[in-house]
This record gives structure tokens, sequence and C-alpha cells, in this order.
């Protein structure tokens, strides 16, 4: 055992969480597979300059260029395994045992750079701390549905944020910039967090008599970073293409399912709305010509009684809501508040941004266990948060053997937290080094979340039984509707209560 | 998955220590999560293939269990062991006692009220449609969440009483992750849970002195899977044992006799109604054609059959007499010493000792039955750890043919490691590693030479068996080897557990408080 103890802690957990990742190889995986397949096959077998051209399949490469380096990585494995998997049309759907488990494989692997992150930003806690931290990160549910199940490489992208959190924590800004440009070039959706970084890397890096220089040498290391990234394809003449694979324009505000955010409520709204008015008020209201009409909810969502809603007004709702914060470190740019604002921002991003995922709540959930093992208030929070998000990820898994498991992961992550934390947090414990015991100080959930996550079982079991039994196979998509928008509820407290975190301190 | 639930705890002081909470709420919350793990792994292990998944035309024990819920559900119970129009015996006729058979056809009704096609008489054949795959495979979730989970708690909370909390606790988690069990039960596909469930529920009423119910259990343990007879020995010696402590030995005698053939008559109570087909059904239990033993076996026949050829050198007959009188002799020891000296941690050992004597030497024997001496060694997971931890990696290992080819080998090795790994969480309790270096006659093999080149030997086994083509005189050469292999380590440790069942003494407690109820 290192001199800071927890090394083997952190080895022992690993290694657990992955037996229980090997034994769910066989699971459902979702077309995302198919898609990192096919990015190995192209980054594989076409020159540089034909990576973001490339449409041989409808899974066209659309992560930033660091990804794709990743993916050509891969694929020199991938080819010693089965030179198929790595064959541009021959491999299109090619989904045999053995690529499974390459493919499963790779993200297994990848987690370590996560392992990493984690070992970094737990530095300095004690031991306990540090143990809740690595169980809370490791199994959290979320990550292992996404990545593990419907597969994603998102654990070892957590771990750069990590890295890049635990350097900045530390005040090396400096790595903590770099680490976040790298990470920003594997997936542009984490330059939600760009503001916040900005803001406070200006006022608590470039300051004092070096101010200048150690702002230019922050933008020298971020540009050298981003030059190497893109640097090749603009080379090639790519950089337009590139971004038009990144930033692809007509998607609509919400995703097929919505994510738990401010536009499930919004929109939930005008369906509302526009029930009471027609049937309470008779005012005729013309229906929206895409939309709920298709059994799906469509791509589009044209709303009957509200206003559209624009590009720029979700980007004005996304930096205004992230303006208090954003003054805030401004102010007082404090390497102890960082990781918190980061959530914060993540949050922002989430609420009101354009075409969110669900599965982008995660990017909230992992830094704030970094946040919930400090104070009782945080592990709280932390407790109603990732049981919400979790929830909300649900509906990735829909098949009937899959049921079970993500039932399952989620009442123990919520027990063994819940263990934890109440061991964390005891009372005696907390006595002993404080001399003073409140019941503030212990680790209860307060009744309004105690009743709000029993109303999750309500949606739960309305989703599962009471639906199919009123309205057999028609209305498909209301089971799923009220997910998103009970879950938009506890994420909007979980935002409204950060915000005022933020504002008071 | 159960973070500060997983190990026992330590000193207060010592912040080092992962720790069982302290209140008894947050206490019962660890059992249920340590019992939630469990299930989670199961249901994660059934999600993989199974025993002859997708191989027409005869399939596998998957195929078996449908098969058999097809025929009780469609025909009439006495037509379920004879050869019939509709149920043709040379296709997974039903060869397990009873109570099998009335599984059988519970679970067989469910499946036809929920998706009849899976279930329907004839055309099913081979049916794996995902919907039919799921069912089938919470059939056997739920028989082990009803049966063997219980057992395993309520043996953990009688016979361990007097340990500490987080003893307990670890020994429940022994129990419930074995992988053995798991593997055969939610990987290749059988309903040992429930047979082993109602013998480890017979073991805690011994164990408690409940000698009634412990005959009931067994008995019905005994009426649904045959196998279980290996136990015979270890609860006959026992409870005679007891009965001959009191002051009228053959009232007790009678007593449980009669439990035993009550509980008997209400099982086969649809077959009794005459001589002949009571005797149908006896001999579909009893297939003695089917050879000395199957496949690849780490017991005595097989094991030594690289030097001598049994098979070849002896008639059938001559064989089923040499496996008789060979099982008794190795079973006397253990059965003489529970007669002369009944105890609880006795009866255990028995237990494992009496069954390893019918896996070593018994007729027909299946590299499966393994898990017959693997429950009482789990059992005994708090009194004899290292014999625990000897006996499951041999165990998986002459499986490993079987899991191999029912395309389980993934969950074979994640299985095994977790099993190892789950004890090793850093800075556990002294008391416990402390415990392990005492238990001296073991002390030669822990990390010894000698555990390093069995461990070494397994590994290159496994190597060879997995990417060497063997030699094509002897495509099964290192079946061979895995098997003999294990027999090896078996045998060394079946010495050991005799000796040690011989040093256990009477449970002078026991006697004193039998004696008074008498």
């Amino acid at each position: 055992m290192g001199v800071e103890g927890g090394f083997e802690d952190l080895l022992w957990l690993a290694s657990i969480a992955t037996c229980v990742k090997l034994l769910l190889v066989p699971a459902y995986h979702s077309t995302d597979f198919e898609v990192h397949r096919h990015w190995l096959a192209i980054t594989h077998s076409l020159p540089l300059q034909h990576w973001y051209s490339d449409e041989s399949s409808e899974w066209t490469l659309d992560y930033p260029p660091f990804f794709a380096f990743f993916e050509r990585f891969l694929a020199v494995f991938a080819s010693w395994v089965d030179p198929r998997i790595v064959d541009l049309i021959e491999g299109q759907n090619y989904k045999a045992g053995n690529v499974v488990l390459f493919q499963r494989a790779t993200v297994m692997v990848a987690d370590i750079i996560l392992y990493w992150g984690l070992w970094e930003i737990s530095r300095g806690l004690t031991i306990a701390r540090r143990r809740v931290l690595f169980s809370a990160v490791i199994f959290a549910p979320g990550l292992i549905i996404v990545d593990h199940i419907h597969f994603q490489y998102n654990g070892f992208l957590f771990g750069i944020l990590l890295l890049s959190l635990a350097a900045i924590r530390d005040g090396n800004d400096l790595l903590g910039g770099i680490y976040f440009a790298i990470l920003v070039c594997f997936k542009h959706l984490f330059a939600v967090a760009g503001p916040i970084y900005f803001v406070y890397i200006l006022r608590h890096y470039c300051r004092g008599s070096h101010a200048i220089a150690r702002f230019c040498a922050m933008a020298g290391s971020v540009v050298g970073v981003v030059s190497l990234a893109f640097g090749p394809f603009a080379y090639h003449g790519q950089i337009p293409q590139i971004l038009k694979r990144l930033f692809p324009f007509g998607r609509g505000l919400c995703h097929a399912y919505w994510a738990p955010n401010a536009w499930a409520l919004y929109n939930a709204g005008d369906k509302l709305a526009a029930v009471v008015l027609r049937r309470v008020f008779g005012v005729l209201v013309e229906k929206p010509q895409a939309g709920l009409t298709g059994g799906l909810v469509g791509d589009f969502t044209p709303y009957s009684v509200f206003s559209q809603i624009t590009p720029l007004m979700s980007a004005t709702l996304v930096l205004g809501s992230m303006m208090p914060c954003l003054l805030q470190a401004w102010r007082r740019p404090s390497p102890k508040s960082f990781i918190r604002w980061v959530t914060y921002i993540f949050t922002c991003g989430f609420m009101f941004g354009w075409h969110v995922h669900e599965k982008a709540s995660l990017h909230m959930v992992i830094p704030f266990s970094v946040v919930a093992v400090e104070r009782v208030e945080d592990a709280r929070t932390f407790m109603f948060l990732s049981i919400v998000s979790t929830y909300s990820l649900f509906p990735l898994l829909f098949e009937a053997k899959e049921y079970p498991i993500k039932v399952i992961l989620l009442l123990l992550y919520a027990s063994v937290m819940w263990i934890s934390f109440s061991e964390l947090f005891n009372p005696e414990e907390v006595a002993k080094k404080d001399e003073t015991t409140s019941e503030d100080k212990t680790f209860v959930i307060g009744l309004l979340e105690r009743f709000y996550l029993g109303g999750l079982v309500v949606v739960e079991i309305y989703g599962l039984c009471v639906h199919p039994f009123w309205f057999g196979s028609s209305l498909p998509f209301l089971p799923l509707m009220l997910t998103s928008v009970y879950c938009a509820v506890g994420m909007v407290y979980f935002w409204l209560g950060q915000l005022r975190v933020i504002v008071s301190a | 998955m159960c973070i500060s639930a997983m190990e026992p705890e330590h000193h207060h002081h010592d912040h080092l220590a992962w720790r069982w909470p302290t209140s008894s709420l947050l206490r019962t919350l660890s059992i249920v999560v340590l019992c939630a793990f469990a299930l989670l792994l199961r249901i994660l292990l059934s999600l993989h293939s199974y025993s002859g998944a997708g191989v027409a035309p005869k399939y596998g024990d998957y195929e078996a269990q449908r098969h058999w819920m097809e025929i009780t559900v469609h025909t009439p119970v006495k037509q379920w062991y004879t050869n019939t129009t509709e149920n043709d015996l040379r296709y997974w006729g039903l060869d397990y006692p009873p109570l099998t058979a009335y599984q059988s056809w519970v679970h067989g009704r469910i499946i036809h009220f929920l998706d009849s096609a899976a279930v329907a008489l004839k055309c099913s054949r081979g049916y794996e449609d995902a919907k039919s795959k799921f069912l089938m495979r919470w059939t056997v979730l739920s028989s082990d969440i009803i049966v063997f989970f219980p057992a395993a708690i309520v043996f953990v909370a009688s016979y361990y009483k007097r340990r500490r909390f987080e003893e307990r606790a670890w020994a429940l988690g022994m129990i419930l992750v074995q992988p053995a069990l798991m593997i055969i039960d939610h990987g290749h596909f059988q309903f040992n849970c429930i047979s082993l469930g109602l013998a480890a529920g017979s073991a805690v009423a011994v164990v408690s002195k409940h000698e009634l119910v412990a005959s009931v259990l067994y008995s019905l343990s005994l009426n649904h899977k045959q196998m279980s007879a290996y136990y015979a020995p270890a609860f006959f010696s026992h409870l005679l044992g007891r009965c001959i402590q009191r002051r009228s030995p053959v009232f007790g005698v009678m007593k449980l006799g009669i439990v035993v053939l009550s509980t008997f008559t209400v099982c086969w109570w649809p077959f009794l109604s005459s001589r002949q087909s009571a005797l149908q059904v006896l001999s579909r239990l009893a297939p003695f054609e089917r050879g000395l033993f199957e496949d690849y076996v780490a017991n005595f026949w097989c094991g030594t059959s690289i030097l001598i050829k049994w098979k070849q050198l002896f008639s059938i007959p001559v064989l089923a007499r040499m496996a008789l009188s060979t099982t008794v002799i190795a079973a006397l020891p253990s059965m003489l010493q529970q007669i002369w000296a009944p105890s609880a941690r006795g009866f255990l050992l028995a237990m494992l000792n009496g069954s390893f004597a019918f896996f070593f030497f018994a007729f027909q024997v299946h590299e499966k039955s393994v898990l017959l001496p693997l429950l009482p060694a789990t059992l005994l997971a708090l009194d004899e750890p290292e014999v625990l931890h000897y006996l499951v990696p041999y165990a998986m290992i002459s499986m490993f043919p079987l899991l191999r080819r029912d395309g389980l080998i993934l969950p074979y090795f994640a299985l095994l490691a977790l099993f190892f790994l789950l004890p090793k969480c850093p800075a556990r309790s002294d008391n416990n590693s402390a415990k392990i270096a005492a238990d001296r006659p073991f002390k030669f093999l822990s990390a010894s030479i000698l555990k390093k080149c069995s461990i070494a030997g397994a590994v290159i086994l496994h190597l060879l068996y997995l990417f060497v083509q063997p030699p094509v005189r002897y495509p099964f050469l290192f079946e061979a080897f895995l098997t003999s292999y294990s027999f090896a380590h078996f045998l060394v440790l079946v010495i050991y557990t005799n000796c040690k069942q011989w040093l256990v003494p009477a449970d002078d407690q026991w006697v004193a408080s039998s004696k008074k109820i008498n």
C-alpha cells in the first residue's frame, strides 16, 4: 500500500467492477455498437482525409479528431482479432461473438483512465471518503448502463475530466486547461463547460505580474492541443467538412425520448395547454403537423399553444442560467468551488441545451460525486441526483431481459450509497471530530425528496402494469413522456438547489 | 458492489478497515444488498449461453427441462414416466423423481399461460424464442430465490448464531456467490438450487435439532433429484447416532422412518396405483445402461482410466458391484464417526466426505455431481475457509470441458475471479486471516511452493485445452488431463477432511439436552 493508502481499494473495486462488466458482454447493445465498429473500419481502411467525408454507412464519424485517432488505435488490435471488423463494407453489422467481446473489452480497458482520474481527484481525502468516492463512480449505474450495456466510451472521457478537475483543484491550472482541451477534442459535448473554464482560468491563472505571459502560455497550450487534433485535417482542407459533421444543424430541440430537462416540462405544458383549451374553453387549437401522431415522440417538436423555440433562445437561456455562476467565479475564483461550478454549468447545458440526450445527465452525476463525499448536504443531494439521473436512463434498455438488471443495479447502488454515506457521516464519528452533534450532520434524506423518489416507483408501476392494462398497446409514448417529465421535475429541483448554494456562497 | 458491506469489521478506531454498519437497520439493509448482488450475478449469468443452445436435433439440458414442462403440462400424470405416442422417452424422457416432474408442471403451467408456443406438445422441440428463453431463465432464478436463498440465510442464522455479525454476513456472501452452483444452474441450465436448497434446509434442521423437519426436507430433496442420495450416509449415520444416545433408540428410529415413508408416499402418490407403475418410475431413475461415468468426471473411475481401462475390462454388472462396494467402504469411516459421536460440525463434514465417496466411486456420476460435495464445503465457509477456497477452483476446473461446450468460458473466468476477489478486500479483519493461518494441516499448501505449482499446473492445463490442438490419436487428451488433475486435488482434500472429521468431538451439550428432552 502506498503512502496515501487506498490504491488497493481502487484496484479491488475496479477488478470487481470488471468482473461484472465481463458478465454483461452478451447483454443488449444499441446501434452505437455498430457506430463504433464502423468507425474502426473507417479509420483503419481510409486515408485520413476521407475519415470525415466517408458515407459508406449511415453511421458517419461525428466525434472530434482525438476520438477518431483513438478508434484508429483500437483498429490496430481489431484487425489482429478479426480483419472483418475493420472492413468498410463486409464488416457492416458484423456482430459475431468475438467482435462483441473485443469491443466490450476495449471499453473496459479504456476505463483505466477513469480509475486514474479517480485516483488523482481523490488525493488528500481521508481513506474512508476515498473509498466512497471510488465506489460512487465505479459502480455508477448510469455509467454501467450507458457504457457497458448500451455501448459508449464515456468512462475514459470522464477520467480525463476528473484529471482536469484534479489539476485545477491542486492549483495546476495550466495542466487542467490542457486536459480540458484534450477532452473537448475527444468529445465536443464537454465544451459546454468551456465558459466556466474560460472565466476561472482567466481570473485565477492569468493574474498577477505574469498575467500576460500566463495567458499566452495557456492560449498557446490550448491552441497546441487543438492543432494537434485538427492540424492533420486542416492540412487536407477538411475543416469545413468536420464542422458540418460535429454540428449537424436541422436536428430538433428535443431528442426522440425527451431528456428530463426544462424542455420536457415545456413540451408537456404545451400539450396540456392544448388539451385544456380544446376541452374546457372549446378553442380550436391547430394540431401540430408532426409530433405525437406517429406513435413516437417526433424528432421535431412543434408547439400548438406555446411559442416555438429557436436555437438562439436555447443558447441565450443556457448562457443566462450560467451567469450567476460565472459571475461568482469572476469575483472569487476559488479552486475549492470549481468542481461544483463545473457540475452546475453542465446542469445549465442539460436544462436548456439544444437537442440534449438523456445520457448527458452523467455529466452532472460524475463530477458531483466528488463534491458529495465532502459535505453531508451534498451527499444528500447526490443521492437524489444519481437516482433521478439513473432512472431517466431506464428507457435506454427496453428489452425484457435487461429490465431486472437495470432495476437491481439502481436499487443496489442506492442502498450501498445510503449505507456508505450513513457510515461516513455517522453522528458518533462526526461528534468525535467536531465536538458538536446536530441532526443536520447525519445522513438523512429530506421528506420532500423521499416523497418525490417514492413517486418514481409510482411512475414505474404505471408504465409497467397500469398503462398496458388501461391502454393496451396504444399511446406507447405516454409512459416515456411521464418518465421524462417526472425526472425533469427532479432535475429542475437539483438545478435550483445548486443555484442557491452557489449564489449564497 | 457491496461497498462497506463486503468485509468483516475491524477495530473501531482503525479507519483503514472496511466496516459493516453498526445500526441494525443498516445491517439488515446490507444483508439485502448481499442477496441482491448474488441475484444480480445470477441474472447476468443468465444472459449467457446454455447447454445445447441451437444444437439440433438433441439440444441439451435446457431443452430437457423445457421438454419436461411440455410433457407434464400436456399429458396425464400416469403417462409422465411411460413411453406413449405423446411422450417419446428416447427424446429427453423424464429421468428425475416425481418432485422434479411436479416442479416442471408448475413452471410449465406458468409458461403455458404466458407463451403457450414454448411448451406446445411435440411442435415446440428446440423452441428457443427470446421470450421463452427469458421465461425459462426466470423459472430457475425464481426457484433459487424461493428455495436456495432462504435456506442459505436460515443456515447462517442458525449454525453460525454465536459468530459475530460480520462473520455471518461473510459466510452468507460466500454461500451465495459460490460460482459452481451459479454457473450450472443459471448458465448450463439445471434446477440444483431446489434439491441443494432443500438439502441445505434439512442440514439446518439437523444442526438445530429439528430431526423430523430434517427428515421431511431431506426426503423432498431426494425426491427432486436422486443425486441427493449422496448425502444419505451423513443423514443416516448422524440421525442414527443421535437416536442411539437417547433412552429409547428404537422408537426414535421408527419415528423418523415413518416420517420419511409418509413423505415419500405423498410424493409418489400418483405412481403408487400399481406395483408396475412404481417400478416404471424407478427404472427411469437408475439408468445403468449409460455406463460407469459420463463424459469426463474428476472421480476415481475416470481419473484412473488413463491407467486402467475399467470400461473395457469389466462388464456393467461387475462394475456396478465394484462401484457399490467401493462407495460403501469410502463412506464408512465418516459414517462410523457420526454414529459414534454425532455433532453438528461433524455432520457437515460427513456430508462432505459421504458425498465425495459417492462422487469418487458411485456408478454413473456426472461432472456436475461435484456440486454435491461443494454444498457442505460452502456451508462450512467459516469453520473451514481453506477447504472452500481449495475446493471451489478445482470443482470449477473439473467442469471446464462441459462449460466450454456450453459456451460459458467468459462467465467461468469472471465468476471464479469474483469468488477470489471478494474476500481479498484490502485491510480486512486480522481475525480472519489469522484464522486461515491457524488452519495448520493446510499450512503446507498455503502460499508454499506446492500451492504455486498447483496453480501453475492449472493455468498450463487451461492454456493447453484452450489453445493447443490435441493429438489426433487422443482427441480428448486435455479433458482427461483436466479431470485427472482435479481428481488428484480432490483426493488430497478428502483424506484431509476425513481426518478432520474424526477430530471433531461429539456435541456434549447436545447429548445432554437431547437426553433431557426424552
